[in-house]
């Protein structure tokens, strides 16, 4: 740590891993060997299976798994679901056990001292018979149980790390460790026989489990810090999601799309920008699903696909209601003009969706993505993991070049703001709002454009209504104010007069100073 | 009785490896009555038949006949215990001090 070591000076192993590789800044460090730590189920076996996997899928390098714990045939066994046939990699020579498993047999006596001498000499044979470039060892905690003299296993994998580094592997070893926030492994040693160190865990929190992956150290080279949520996905293993890797590097657009209801184009003036994300918030009923609608179908209009992610409404629901404002959400689907994922949130993680969104994204090619509604993830787990699902999600429609709307749902019904808002709005470019407003005993609608990055908009609070045909945006409630804190109150004309006579006359005084 | 077949895994010709061969030798002469095979395995120079036996520790000395297969790792020098550990005590010793 004291040598003062440009990153350049240790070269990384992109492991084939491309989203652990991006806050890897590039990958694992090469030649050396790296301690993955965390509790039972924290995903460690998935990650030194896939580290060699996806070396001998991508970059045609050999890999050796050493196994203290499982044995070779339960691996093969468990892995196969993600995709990774162990056995035809070894038939093909690319890759080797070292079964250091325990036997079922009486464990050996022990009379007199020993070392691990036959382990190296299988570790050195397997690395040399399949011209290994990865090694992966799990767990050398287990190595610890199989043996009496703890002193001289310490000693001896020593002796194993710095053998790896001798045959010129790249090299994860794995380890246990009780909590997920105490020591990093169960021996107090294992880290200091590793150059790097790495920490997988897997917290509950809020009745939902919560997997991240930390990098701890990579002696002499850069990486990204803190602990990135990532999920185990049934095809492919882990993925992380890379937060604050992500970068501000989206290019900004000037070309305007349709938000599908003309009214509402001209409050933003001109329409949404191609590449935004905008929040739409509303009260129940207020119409936030028929924006939603709206936006879809004027995409599909001019030739735009859109992606609908509905998890509020049924299928059914959806479809019925769009044809109740005149809109065939059946046909656009069998043009391909759209496409409609309907799930309940609880069926997977928010870490889960947000791979499988992306996943969508990409095969779909959208051009327009509606999420109705983020209220409906929000109570999917920690406060912590939803922001950081909406940060993923908003970043990615940008790479994409996607225009996003997003709507929330606020609890109360008149003003109100929701969690959502608060959390993200500094995350969208434009905030659009719908809010009741009662007026002489009667329910009406306003809309208002909060705020439109990069472009004027229509300060008003207009009246809306919504027919048959859809929405109609009609005038600015000029003798309510209040409406936004949820206590509208009603001002005779002549009072709306002296306020604006006053601000008149205020404008003029300050462009007279200038 | 059946003869005793002993193999035993080293490493290289170490001090240690030396020392086993030894004890081992000397065991097999005064408590086994001579009656074994004993094959020294360098696991250098074959780590392939290391991987077969599942060899973790040397020296290793694994005893394979008669059944039941039994393991005792170490340089040997505690006698007793390799005489425990490969399960020959009671029937050859009249003496028989167990444990």
């Amino acid at each position: 740590m004291n040598e003062k070591r440009r990153s350049s000076a240790v070269e990384k192993l992109p492991t084939g891993i491309s989203s652990f590789d991006l806050i890897a800044e590039g990958g694992l460090p090469k030649n050396r060997t790296t301690l993955v730590s965390g509790t039972a189920g924290s995903g460690k076996t998935v990650f030194a299976v896939q580290f060699l996997a996806a070396g001998i899928r991508d970059t045609d390098e050999s890999g050796v798994f050493v196994t203290f714990e499982e044995s070779p045939d339960d691996i093969r066994k468990n892995v196969l679901g993600f995709g990774w046939d162990l056995a035809q990699m070894e038939a093909d020579g690319k890759l080797a056990f070292v079964d250091a498993s325990p036997t079922p047999d009486t464990p050996p006596t022990e009379s007199g001292s020993y070392d691990l001498g036959g382990l190296l000499a299988r570790v050195e044979n397997a690395v040399r018979k399949v011209g290994a470039k990865r090694v992966s060892v799990d767990s050398l905690g287990a190595v610890f149980s199989q043996f009496s003299a703890q002193s001289v296993i310490r000693h001896e994998l020593f002796r194993l790390a710095s053998a790896l580094k001798a045959l010129g592997v790249t090299a994860i070893l794995t380890a246990e460790r009780t909590e997920d926030y105490g020591a990093i492994a169960r021996f107090g040693i294992e880290e200091f026989i590793a150059d790097n160190v790495m920490v997988l865990r897997n917290v509950l929190e809020a009745e939902k489990r919560r997997r991240t992956i930390e990098i701890l150290k990579f002696r002499g080279t850069d990486h990204q810090k803190g602990e990135f949520p990532f999920t185990i996905h049934g095809e492919g293993g882990m993925i992380v999601i890379p937060l604050s890797a992500m970068q501000l590097r989206q290019k900004s657009s000037n070309v305007r799309i349709s938000s599908g209801n003309d009214d509402l184009d001209g409050m933003c003036d001109g329409g949404f920008f191609r590449d935004s994300v905008i929040l739409l918030s509303g009260a129940t009923g207020t119409g936030k699903t028929l924006t939603v609608t709206q936006f879809l179908q004027g995409g599909a209009e001019r030739g735009e696909r859109g992606l609908l992610l509905a998890f509020e409404e049924s299928r059914d629901q959806l479809f019925r209601n769009a044809s109740g404002w005149g809109f065939d959400f059946e046909k656009m689907e069998e043009d391909g003009m759209l496409r409609v994922v309907c799930e309940y949130p609880e069926v997977a993680g928010l870490e889960d969706w947000l791979i499988e969104i992306k996943r969508v994204i990409e095969e779909f090619k959208p051009h327009r993505v509606a999420l109705d509604s983020l209220s409906a993830l929000e109570r999917m787990g920690t406060i912590k993991a939803y922001r950081e699902f909406v940060i993923g999600l908003t970043s990615f429609l940008k790479h994409q070049e996607v225009t996003g709307l997003l709507t929330s749902t606020t609890s109360a019904l008149m003003g109100g703001t929701s969690v959502t808002e608060g959390h993200i709005s500094t995350l969208t470019d434009s905030i659009i709002l719908l809010r009741y407003v009662e007026m002489y005993g009667e329910m009406k609608r306003g809309i208002t454009v909060l705020k439109m990055r990069g472009s004027t908009h229509d300060k008003d609070i207009r009246e809306f209504t919504i027919d048959g045909s859809g929405m109609h945006i009609g005038r600015p409630f000029r003798h309510v104010t209040g409406i936004l804190a949820g206590a509208p109150v009603h001002l005779s004309p002549a009072d709306v007069e002296r306020v604006w006579t006053n601000v008149d006359r205020d404008m003029e005084r300050r462009a007279g100073q200038i | 009785m059946a003869k005793y077949l002993l193999k035993l895994y080293v490493t290289g010709h170490t001090p240690r490896a030396a020392v086993a061969i030894d004890n081992l030798r000397r065991i097999c002469e005064d408590d086994l009555g001579g009656r074994y095979d004993l094959e020294i395995i360098d696991v250098l120079k074959h780590p392939q038949l290391a991987e077969d036996e599942k060899v973790l520790a040397t020296p290793t000395l694994i005893k394979s006949l008669p059944p039941p297969l039994r393991r005792v790792i170490g340089d040997l020098s505690d006698k007793e215990k390799v005489l425990l550990g490969l399960d020959v005590r009671a029937g050859l010793n009249v003496e028989g001090d167990e444990e």
